[in-house]
């Protein structure tokens, strides 16, 4: 479903060149759970945001379902990203002066859905997360584990095929990231194909696969065991 | 993938509630200058109306005959029998009457004269006219009556005062049926003229009106100042302003030695001259639209890079650039249109007060300046916004999402 080959990101900083990503070969089947851990700087959030087509690659080829996406325009990406890929950042990302509802809402109003045809969407993606009672409430008002569940809603509402978490625990707290984790291998058991960055050992143990980053580098893919039993 | 306009509408809403302070801040500079335009160019309007008003009240679709190059009638002392070519005469003035086109004809006499009731006296402006004259400047009685309808030549001894005279003359007693003097006539007052409050030309308070071949004897003269024509419609003033040159040419031996003006040259001139006032008062006054344009597009800037983190999660859930450019844009238009609403009312307010303090100056804002200044309110509020919307569209999603 997902396949890298040959992929290298470059940055240019001053007059140096930092190489985000060097040869990155990949293949990710639809409903995998893969993990991503490295130490800070290894290029991990770079090779999501590619993978989420936030971000292009400088060399080497994309190919998602058997398309080339790294040559789709702007506007074919943004309506890729839209339909298939779901994203969960660790800062949540909620729009402040929205609503839960209407955070949850966005993807399907950018989709160009009525009103009326979002709602019943909306309030049963709400309602999975067990946010139902929270949907008129501000992020404000929410706690840290309530707006990433508010954000895991906004990025399944629109029932993506591939979901990309970039630290998703990582401003939670022990119990709120335990829960956030759970409901993200309850989406995987769903079906759905599971892309999470971490630098939490134990966490990304838990995934069936398990790549290890370093420089820039794919330096280990392992299969793990479902669910992270050791 | 279009958006629905009435979730675009909503969002930009939202977007707006959310910042307030600068929100406010935007609408404020908008609608100063919006209410800037629509005051300036009502109290334009204002001075206009009173203009023509004024004009208008001299008489409608009137049509005034002065003597060629004898402006005043004293300078022809000898004419003791007959027309001198130059002179303008009752006969002159009767002969106009002979046009269907022509409704009233008021000849006209002015001097200065001294006017004494008793021990007292006043020197005042008489008029010598006839029975017309009252119609055709639209005055009013107070009380009495004006002149009787009668033959101009004749030098009936009877006189209407102006309200200040009969203060003066007579003080608490009655005016009416009275005798008062000039030199060494004596005149019976008849009625009082009501008071106009305003009028260019004289003021009818202080004024007395006599029939106009008793006022030529008091001036010993056989000419006029003025004959005043009043057309029956406005169509009719030119017809009527060539019948009268041909009329009284033929009188004259064949000499244009009358000047013909019509009240609507003079007032279209006017009325042009204050119009170009107005535009150029509006126009100066559209400049602080701009200025409002360049706030606008100062603080949308500011706007795109406070949300950058939110402009980052729009293109990351997919949103297109062009979408981006909507939603911005709404932002703009729904702030300049809310602006321009609040500077029509503070315009308004603001022309009401000037109405208010100044009642002789009708100062409301021409329609068309509100649908125009709105229209511009409007384009200038977008088309600042178009610059700060496009670099939000172009921002990268990863550093925007990487900012917090
Ligand atoms: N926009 C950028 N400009 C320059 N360098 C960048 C940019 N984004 C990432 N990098 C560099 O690329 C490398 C990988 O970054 P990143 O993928 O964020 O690492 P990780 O997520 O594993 O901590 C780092 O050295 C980082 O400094
Ligand atoms: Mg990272």
């Amino acid at each position: 479903m997902i396949e890298l080959s040959h992929i290298d990101r470059h940055f240019q900083v001053g007059d140096q060149r930092v190489k985000a990503l060097d040869d990155i070969n990949l293949h990710i089947g639809a409903g995998e759970y893969v993990s991503i851990m490295g130490p800070s700087g290894s290029g991990k959030s770079t090779l999501l945001n590619l993978i989420g087509l936030l971000d292009r690659p400088s060399a080497g080829s994309y190919r998602l379902d058997g398309t080339d996406v790294t040559a789709l325009s702007d506007v074919e990406q943004a309506q890729v990203r839209n339909s298939q890929i779901g994203f969960v950042f660790q800062m949540f990302h909620l729009v402040p002066r929205l609503t839960a509802a209407e955070n949850v809402a966005l993807p399907l109003l950018l989709a160009g859905m009525t009103a009326e045809a979002r709602q019943p969407l909306v309030a049963s993606a709400l309602e999975a997360l067990g946010m139902a009672d929270r949907s008129h409430h501000r992020p404000e008002q929410l706690s840290g584990g309530q707006r990433q569940r508010v954000a895991i809603a906004r990025a399944t509402v629109t029932k993506p095929r591939v979901l990309l978490a970039d630290e998703p625990t990582g401003n939670l707290d022990q119990k709120a990231g335990g829960d956030v984790l759970a409901i993200l291998e309850g989406l995987v058991d769903a079906g759905i194909t599971l892309i999470m960055v971490t630098h939490d050992p134990a966490m990304g143990g838990r995934a069936q696969r398990q790549l290890a980053m370093r420089d820039g580098r794919l330096v280990s893919d392992e299969q793990g065991s479902p669910h992270g039993d050791p | 993938m279009a958006t629905p306009s009435r979730d675009v509408a909503r969002f930009a809403w939202q977007a707006l509630a959310g910042y307030p302070v600068r929100t406010l801040l935007m609408l404020i500079a908008m609608a100063i200058g919006v209410g800037s335009v629509v005051v300036l160019t009502a109290l334009g309007e204002g001075a206009r109306g009173y203009v023509t008003g004024e004009f208008a009240s001299l008489g409608t679709n009137l049509v005034v005959v002065l003597p060629g190059r004898t402006e005043t009638a004293r300078l022809n002392p000898g004419a003791m029998f007959g027309e001198t070519p130059r002179d303008l005469t009752l006969g002159d003035a009767r002969a106009l009457t002979r046009s269907s086109r022509v409704r009233r004809v008021a000849p006209l006499n002015v001097g200065s004269v001294t006017v004494s009731h008793g021990p007292r006296s006043r020197d005042v402006v008489m008029l010598g006219s006839t029975s017309d004259l009252l119609p055709v400047r639209h005055w009013r009685m107070a009380r009495g009556s004006f002149l009787p309808v009668m033959a101009s030549d004749r030098a009936m001894p009877v006189a209407v005062i102006g309200q200040t005279l009969r203060e003066e003359l007579f003080g608490a007693e009655g005016a009416l049926g009275e005798w008062l003097r000039i030199g060494d006539r004596r005149f019976r007052v008849i009625g009082i003229l009501g008071s106009r409050g305003r009028s260019i030309g004289v003021d009818t308070d202080e004024t007395i009106i006599i029939p106009v071949a008793a006022a030529q004897q008091l001036l010993n003269t056989q000419s006029l100042f003025r004959i005043l024509v009043e057309a029956r419609s406005r169509e009719d003033i030119e017809p009527v302003r060539d019948f009268v040159e041909a009329a009284i040419a033929e009188r004259h031996q064949g000499e244009r030695d009358v000047t013909v003006i019509t009240q609507d040259a003079v007032l279209s001139t006017f009325d042009d001259i204050l119009g170009a006032l107005t535009l150029a008062v509006g126009g100066i006054a559209a400049i602080s639209l701009a200025v409002a344009g360049i706030l606008i597009m100062n603080v949308m800037l500011v706007a795109v890079s406070e949300r950058t983190a939110e402009i980052g999660l729009l293109k990351a859930i997919g949103a297109t650039p062009r979408q981006i450019v909507t939603l911005i844009l709404a932002e703009a238009s729904l702030l300049s249109f809310l602006g321009a609403l609040l500077g029509l009312a503070l315009g308004q307010a603001s022309a009401l007060g000037l109405r208010l303090a100044l009642p002789m100056l009708p100062a409301y804002p021409p329609p068309w300046v509100i649908a125009v200044v709105v229209t511009v309110a409007m384009v200038t509020g977008i088309v600042f916004s178009v610059l700060p919307a496009r670099t939000a569209a172009r921002l990268d999603p990863v550093r925007a999402l990487a900012r917090r």
